[in-house]
C-alpha cells in the first residue's frame, strides 16, 4: 500500500475552524443547536468543534454528545462491530442537530445515525458536517452541509483520518494499491 | 474480542471469561437503550425466533420475549401445553417442523437435563439454552453476575455464597461456573442431602451451617427449594427447612456487615427468604430481574451477529 499525506495537523487545524465559522454563520450562538459525534472516529472532530465553538461565541453550555449507530446498521451480520456508548445528556426535541463525523463515504453510516437519532427524539433540523468527503462512492442520496475536504477517490483506495487523542498526531492519509507504473 | 467462541448458548461451561466481558460489555449498551423513550433497536429485524418452553416459566420467558422485541425480531412462542407434543411428537420432530416455517433462533427450556446440546447436535439453527432440567441455565447466571458487577463495580475477588437446594438447581450449577470464570470465590450452603456429592471438584466451598456462611459471603444467592424436582424427601419439614436455612431480618441484621441479597425467583416467602429481606434495601432482586432483559439482548445480538468464517 502506498501512503499519501493529503492533511497535515496543521492544514487540519484551519480546515476545523473553517467549518467553525460556517457553523456559527448559521447557527448564531447555538442556543437552539445541539452537536452529536458519530461513535467511534466522529467524536474527536465533534469535540473540537465544540471547543472552538465555544471559544468563539464566549458560551459554556453548548451541548455536544456521542451518539452510537451500532445497533442501527444494515451490515450488522457481514462484520464484526464493536459499540460504543451513546451519551447525550440532553434533549434533541425540536433542536437543531449537527452530526458530525470524520469521513462521508458511502452514506450509511449516516443513514444509521438518522435512524439512531429518531429514536432519542425528533429534532427540528439535521445537518451533517464531514471532515473529508468522498463523493464518488456514495450508495445512498446523503449529502454533508459542512465539509472539510473533498477526496476523489476511488473504492479500492482508503481514507485514514488520525486523530491526537487516539493515534498520537492529526492527519489524513490516503492509501493506494501499489502499482507497477 | 468482538464475537463469541460459540455459536449456541448452551452452557456456562462452554464459555471463556472473555465471552462472558463481551457479554457484559454489549450488555451495558442494551442497559442504556432500554432506558430511553424508545426502548427499541431494529439489529434483528430479520430474524425470527422461537421460544419454545417444554416446562413453565414467568419471569425467563417474559424477559426473553421482551429481549426479542427490543431487538426488532419476529418472535414466535410455543408451550408444550395444548400442542403436538401431547400427541406423541419427538423433539426433533417438533422443532424441525417449526424451523421449516423459516425460523433462526431457538429460546428453549426443557425438565430434561442436556436437551439444548442434543437440539444443537441435530437441528440447524443457533440455540439458547433458556433452562435445560437440573442442569444449566446460562442467561440467569450471566445476569447475576452482571448485577454483582452492577452492584460493586467488579466481580472479582468477590465473596459468593449460593444457598439451598443445590443438588436441583441449573441455576447454582451455572452460577458456579460462570462466577468461578470471573475469579470469585463462591461457597454453597444447605443441608447435606442437597449439596452433590463431588460439587467440590467445581472448585467451591462448602458449609451447612447459614450462619457462618452469611459471614463470610459479600452476597448471597438464595434458591427456591424445587420440590417438583424433588422425587423423595430430602429434609423433614418445609418449616424446619425454614427454621434452619431461611434468611431472615433478625439473622442478617445480627451480622457484622451489610451483604447483598439475590434471588432468582420465584420466592416462595417465608420458606427459603422472608418478606422483610426480600423487600429490603440489600435486596438486588428487582434490579436482577431489570438487567435479564439486557443480558438476553446481548445474547440474542452477539450469536445472530456471529458469521461463519468460511
Amino acid at each position: 500500500m502506498k501512503q499519501r499525506q493529503i492533511l497535515n495537523s496543521q492544514q487540519i487545524d484551519l480546515v476545523i475552524t473553517r467549518l467553525c465559522f460556517q457553523l456559527i454563520e448559521v447557527h448564531n450562538d447555538f442556543s437552539q443547536s445541539v452537536i452529536l459525534g458519530i461513535q467511534p472516529r466522529g467524536i474527536h472532530l465533534a469535540q473540537r468543534i465544540h471547543k472552538i465553538i465555544s471559544t468563539i461565541v464566549r458560551k459554556k453550555d453548548i451541548k455536544c454528545g456521542t451518539l452510537d449507530i451500532t445497533f442501527y446498521r444494515d451490515d450488522f451480520r457481514q462484520k464484526e462491530l464493536i459499540p460504543s456508548s451513546t451519551q447525550i445528556d440532553f434533549d434533541i426535541e425540536n433542536k437543531n442537530v449537527i452530526l458530525v463525523d470524520d469521513v462521508l463515504y458511502t452514506g450509511r453510516t449516516v443513514r444509521a445515525a438518522l435512524d439512531a437519532m429518531l429514536a432519542l427524539g425528533r429534532p427540528k433540523d439535521v445537518e451533517l458536517v464531514a471532515l473529508i468527503d468522498r463523493r464518488l462512492s456514495r450508495n445512498v442520496p446523503i449529502h454533508a452541509k459542512y465539509i472539510g475536504k473533498i477526496i476523489d477517490s476511488i473504492a479500492s483506495e482508503k481514507v485514514l483520518v488520525h486523530w491526537k487523542e487516539t493515534d498520537g498526531k492529526d492527519e489524513v492519509i490516503l492509501m493506494t494499491e501499489k502499482t507497477n507504473d | 474480542m468482538t464475537k463469541l467462541s460459540t455459536p449456541h448458548l448452551l452452557g456456562i461451561k462452554d464459555l471463556t471469561a472473555s465471552d462472558i466481558e463481551l457479554i457484559f460489555k454489549t450488555t451495558d449498551n442494551f442497559k442504556n437503550i432500554i432506558n430511553r423513550p424508545i426502548k427499541k433497536v431494529p439489529s434483528l429485524r430479520d430474524i425470527t425466533i422461537a421460544n419454545l418452553f417444554f416446562e413453565s416459566s414467568t419471569r425467563t420467558r417474559i424477559s426473553f420475549e421482551l429481549a426479542e422485541k427490543r431487538l426488532s425480531a419476529d418472535v414466535i412462542n410455543f408451550s408444550s401445553s395444548g400442542s403436538s407434543v401431547k400427541k406423541g411428537e419427538t423433539l426433533i420432530d417438533t422443532v424441525n417442523n417449526i424451523l421449516a416455517m423459516k425460523v433462526d433462533m431457538v429460546v428453549m427450556r426443557h425438565p430434561a437435563p442436556g436437551a439444548a446440546h442434543f437440539l444443537s447436535k441435530n437441528v440447524n439453527a443457533k440455540i439458547v439454552n433458556a433452562g435445560d432440567g437440573t442442569h444449566e441455565h446460562p442467561t440467569q447466571a450471566l445476569l447475576d453476575a452482571y448485577s454483582i458487577r452492577q452492584k460493586f463495580g467488579k466481580v472479582r475477588g468477590k465473596k459468593v455464597v449460593i444457598i439451598g437446594d443445590i443438588l436441583h438447581s441449573r441455576v447454582a450449577l451455572s452460577n458456579i461456573y460462570c462466577l468461578k470464570k470471573l475469579g470469585v470465590e463462591v461457597m454453597v450452603c444447605g443441608p447435606t442431602t442437597l449439596i452433590p456429592k463431588y460439587i467440590t471438584s467445581l472448585g467451591v466451598k462448602v458449609e451447612h451451617h447459614l450462619r457462618k456462611a452469611l459471614q463470610w459471603c459479600d452476597v448471597a444467592n438464595i434458591l427456591r427449594i424445587q420440590l417438583e424436582r424433588q422425587d423423595i424427601k430430602y429434609f423433614p419439614t418445609l418449616r424446619e427447612y425454614s427454621m434452619q436455612y431461611g434468611v431472615n431480618k433478625t439473622l442478617l441484621d445480627s451480622l457484622k456487615k451489610e451483604i447483598t441479597i439475590m434471588h432468582p425467583g420465584p420466592i416462595n416467602r417465608g420458606v427459603e427468604i422472608t418478606s422483610d429481606v426480600a423487600d429490603s434495601k440489600q435486596s438486588i432482586i428487582l434490579e436482577q430481574v431489570e438487567n435479564g432483559v439486557a443480558i438476553r439482548m446481548a445474547v440474542l445480538y452477539l450469536l445472530a451477529g456471529r458469521h461463519e468464517e468460511n
